[in-house]
């Protein structure tokens, strides 16, 4: 950059300044005095002298500087109160090319907005932040800041901040320095002109990193507030050196710019055929099996339940993947939540020819009780006739009803002799196989590879042998 | 067509990938959160963004940047995360930024439980933040909805710059059902005469700020006609059986599919019950609804597992022509077909 | 373009400057004084004094009004004669 010979309104700025209401649009809506038109004006200058005013995206935050947008020839958003690092992280992601300039004062940063920044600088967004810290709240009158220092009189401390009640003055830099991922943290102040001059220094290296995709820059400037603060501004800059640089001293608190890495941001695919591919669409074919006419039955609504691990839910998933190769309409619907953590768990499947209403099945015509409270629960709610299958290794107590078809399986003594207690659900898919005539064993093997993606071959074996064990049993033991 | 078994919450999420939603940011919440797992495993394989927010407000925020550089943008939750992510959504609205939230309904008020409920229905419907806006409502009923109608809600945030809700409740989020899967979209819709790209031609402003009070009231009076264009085009509901109802049961969401069974239970009764289910909330099917009164009906009932939320509008529609009864169930308890259609029975005397 | 043609000199602009004299204070070689006058927002404007000014950017820098104050600096080539 060659050496300037002139110092002027700088092109960072919008000439004419059209967004601001009413007649005066060559000046800003700031205070006399105010330091954020020296802030802004520090920004502007960066922006052009990097060339970057075209790529650059401001974030206006609640404050004084809610109309930093009238001011700044950039993309600009304004935003809810404290949520500019979210909306920057969002941008920043939208726009990796982009340099996001988060421009928040201190209620909006370090109170309402705590988290946020905090976040934001944790995940290393790639983005500045300039944090005027003026340890009052401007905009809505001069009320406590959550920087406000000890003493200091406000309109809601009118005897002065206490630490008892009202705690004590945040000090952004050194929590935010804390963390990994920041690259440069620092604080500056506006009170006198070496003061300003590094507060340049500072604001061009943030920007600097931005456009570098280094991380999080966090640039903090103590600012003056002579409204707020009641003060004539060169007296505020006084109160600045003589008050405020011993809660908040300058300097830098991090500087990794040098090692940082380039942040990579992925590219969305959103070719058709490329998102289809990434989908699996082609393993999801139709499988076209043919209903068998002769099934006992064409309407299952089946309540499966036992303890919590002993395959309940998948058993369920299962019958449910099988009926819909087999073109039925099916749904499965989890008791969920506290119930499934520890205790029973239930989940309801309804396999059938026409549209599912209601998923949950208060009438079941057919029960899987995998354990002793399960039976008990579920057998009371069978309808008359309905099917009663249920894990005899560990039930022992007979059902109460005479009005139901019994099916006791020793499913749990069955899957632990094929090696594998988890295989129990293939088991149970197996006894409804059989019971229901609804599917064929043969058929079921083939849908192993799918139910099981990814799963060794091993696994897919041991599965359809489960199936075929289950189905067998109940082929030998009732007919 | 490609189908799969999936949970209404892993729809949703297909949904938004085969509409073009470029970034998912999230916080979890039961029994939403597969939607931000799913978005988690699906969205980073496309090399769209995924990022699980620090709080449901951040999310929300996030969502209002995305969405203001033009990002197809989603976010889900549930009611307490709804509640919290109010503030955005009205500076969405305000800002016209069209984005797409997945309410996920549990039982409230209060940390409640996490049951199925529809206790959201007025703080989504009738725009909960502050301010003259309103959310437009797509109601699903099923896995295959939840995809569709979350694309659909893509297509119209983006047709109408603002923020559109998939509303349901966790029956149809947590149970599972065949999906068949559409085509992706081909073509985004092009943003660039408002939205910032970090471009010289795309330096443009998001904002919801009109300090003179002549622009505000102008600016929400253009709100209040594209909520009119609204009513006018995107009203969409579902009949059963309603052709030659005497009786007629209304309701959306998983008490929609309750409604479904009753509607046969009663005609294996012998009662002539038909349902009638709002697929849009807003807009709501008001024509639809005020003429039912000119049928020969014993009676309407509006079944709803929330507090009266729905028959306000129901009645509202019906204006005062007849007034719908009421059957809710709360505190994640789903109405049953049997207790519909004995309450059908003890009312109309059928 | 202002009358003074012996660079570097500031140009503060009367109507724009808010005469809240953080320029006054920092200028090295106190050549900024307020003006007597009040420009049309009712502001005691500041003014240079028409002589002694070193260029060294602080009134610029200070000045939290964008376009309230420029500084041409020695080697400055006004626009109009540059071709």
């Amino acid at each position: 950059m060659a050496q300037k010979t002139v110092l002027r309104k700088p092109k960072g700025f919008i000439d004419v300044y059209k967004y601001k209401p009413g007649e005066e649009k060559d000046r800003t809506h700031y205070c006399p005095g105010c330091g954020h038109g020296i802030i802004h004006k520090l920004i502007a200058e960066a922006l052009e002298d990097f060339d970057i005013v075209e790529k650059s995206i401001v974030i206006s935050p609640v404050g004084c500087s809610v109309f930093a947008y009238y001011y700044f020839d950039t993309g600009n958003l304004q935003v809810a109160h404290g949520r500019a690092p979210a909306v920057g992280t969002a941008v920043s992601r939208a726009n990796p090319d982009s340099v996001v300039i988060s421009y928040q004062g201190d209620g909006d940063l370090a109170a309402i907005g705590g988290n946020n920044i905090l976040q934001a600088a944790n995940r290393g967004e790639n983005m500045v932040v300039v944090f005027v810290n003026n340890a009052i709240y401007g905009m809505t009158g001069g009320q406590m800041a959550p920087t406000t220092l000890t003493g200091q009189k406000t309109t809601t401390t009118p005897y002065g901040r206490n630490p008892v009640t009202d705690g004590y003055p945040l000090q952004m830099c050194e929590l935010i320095s804390q963390l990994t991922a920041p690259v440069y943290v620092t604080r500056t102040s506006l009170h006198d002109m070496p003061g300003i001059r590094k507060a340049r220094a500072a604001i061009r290296k943030g920007i600097q990193n931005a456009m570098d995709r280094k991380g999080f820059s966090f640039v903090e400037v103590l600012s003056m507030c002579p409204s707020g603060w009641k003060m004539e501004p060169v007296q505020a800059q006084d109160w600045i050196r003589d008050r405020m640089l011993e809660r908040f001293p300058t300097g830098t608190f991090r500087d990794s710019s040098d090692e940082a890495v380039r942040i990579e941001r992925p590219v969305p695919v959103m070719d058709p055929e490329k998102v289809k591919e990434i989908l699996g669409y082609e393993s999801l074919k139709t499988s076209n099996l043919k209903k068998n006419p002769n099934a006992l039955f064409n309407k299952v609504a089946l309540r499966v339940a036992g303890f919590g691990g002993q395959g309940i839910m998948s058993t369920g998933i299962a019958l449910a993947n099988v009926g819909m190769e087999y073109g039925y309409k099916v749904s499965w619907l989890p008791s969920y939540g506290p119930e499934m953590r520890g205790g029973t768990a239930n989940c309801s499947v309804k396999v059938q020819e026409e549209t599912i209403g209601a998923a949950e099945c208060t009438e079941p015509n057919m029960v899987i009780a995998m354990n002793q409270p399960s039976l008990e629960k579920f057998e009371r709610i069978l309808v008359p006739d309905g099917v009663l299958m249920y894990n005899s290794t560990l039930i022992e107590v007979e059902p109460t009803r005479k009005d139901l078809r019994v099916y006791p399986i020793p499913v749990t003594g069955m899957a632990d002799a094929l090696g594998d207690t988890r295989v129990q659900s293939m088991v149970n898919v197996g006894a409804f196989a059989a019971i229901t005539g609804m599917f064929d064993p043969g058929e079921i093997s083939g849908l192993m590879s799918s139910l099981f993606g990814g799963k060794s071959e091993k696994v897919i074996q041991l599965n359809e042998e489960a199936v075929r064990k289950g189905y067998d049993y109940v082929r030998e033991n009732f007919s | 067509m490609p189908r799969k078994l999936m949970k209404g919450n892993h729809a949703a999420v297909y949904g938004a990938a085969l509409a073009g939603c470029q970034a998912y940011y999230g916080y979890p919440i039961t029994p939403a959160s597969e939607i931000a797992e799913s978005a988690a495993a699906i969205f980073p394989k496309l090399g769209r963004t995924f990022l699980q927010a620090e709080s449901e407000v951040a999310a929300i925020n996030m969502v209002y940047g995305a969405a203001g550089c033009g990002l197809r943008v989603m976010t889900g939750s549930s009611g307490p995360g709804i509640s919290l992510k109010q503030e955005g959504l009205s500076y969405c609205a305000g800002s016209a930024l069209p984005c797409v939230v997945v309410d996920i309904m549990r039982g409230g008020p209060g940390l409640g439980n996490i049951g199925p409920e529809q206790g959201d229905y007025n703080q989504v419907v009738k725009g909960g933040g502050h301010g003259n806006f309103k959310n437009i409502v797509l109601a699903p009923n099923s896995a295959q909805e939840m995809c569709d109608l979350t694309m659909l809600a893509f297509e119209l945030a983006d047709k109408y710059r603002n923020p559109v809700f998939v509303l349901t409740d966790g029956v149809i989020g947590q149970m599972m059902e065949a999906v068949e899967l559409p085509e992706p979209v081909s073509e985004l819709p092009d943003k660039s005469d408002w939205a910032v790209g970090g471009t010289a031609d795309s330096r443009h402003l998001i904002n919801s700020i009109y300090l003179d009070h002549d622009d505000l009231e102008w600016w929400n009076m253009e709100l209040a006609k594209k909520y009119e264009t609204v009513e006018k085009n995107e009203v969409r509901f579902e009949e059963y059986k309603m052709e030659d109802a005497e009786i007629v049961a209304i309701g959306y969401g998983s008490a929609s599919r309750v409604l479904r069974s009753a509607v046969d239970l009663a005609r294996r009764k012998g009662v002539r019950l038909g349902m009638f289910r709002p697929i849009t909330l807003f807009p709501f099917p008001k024509d639809q609804l005020a003429a039912l009164p000119d049928r020969d009906l014993k009676g309407i009932i509006t079944v709803e597992m929330s507090n009266g939320q729905l028959v306000n509008d129901v009645n509202l529609a019906l204006r005062g022509r007849m007034i719908s009864d009421l059957h809710m169930r709360m505190g994640g308890n789903v109405p049953s077909a049997l207790e519909i259609v004995e309450k059908v029975s003890e009312l109309y005397g059928v | 373009m202002s009358e003074h043609r012996e660079y570097p000199f500031p140009e503060i602009d009367p109507d724009i400057c808010k005469g809240c004299r953080l320029c006054v204070a920092a200028c090295p070689t106190d050549v900024l004084v307020i003006s007597p006058k009040l420009n049309s927002k009712g502001f005691h404007y500041s003014e240079y004094v028409g002589q002694g000014c070193i260029g060294c950017g602080n009134c610029f820098y200070v000045c939290p009004e964008p376009s309230a104050v420029t500084v041409y600096l020695k080697g400055y080539v006004p626009e109009e004669e540059v071709s």
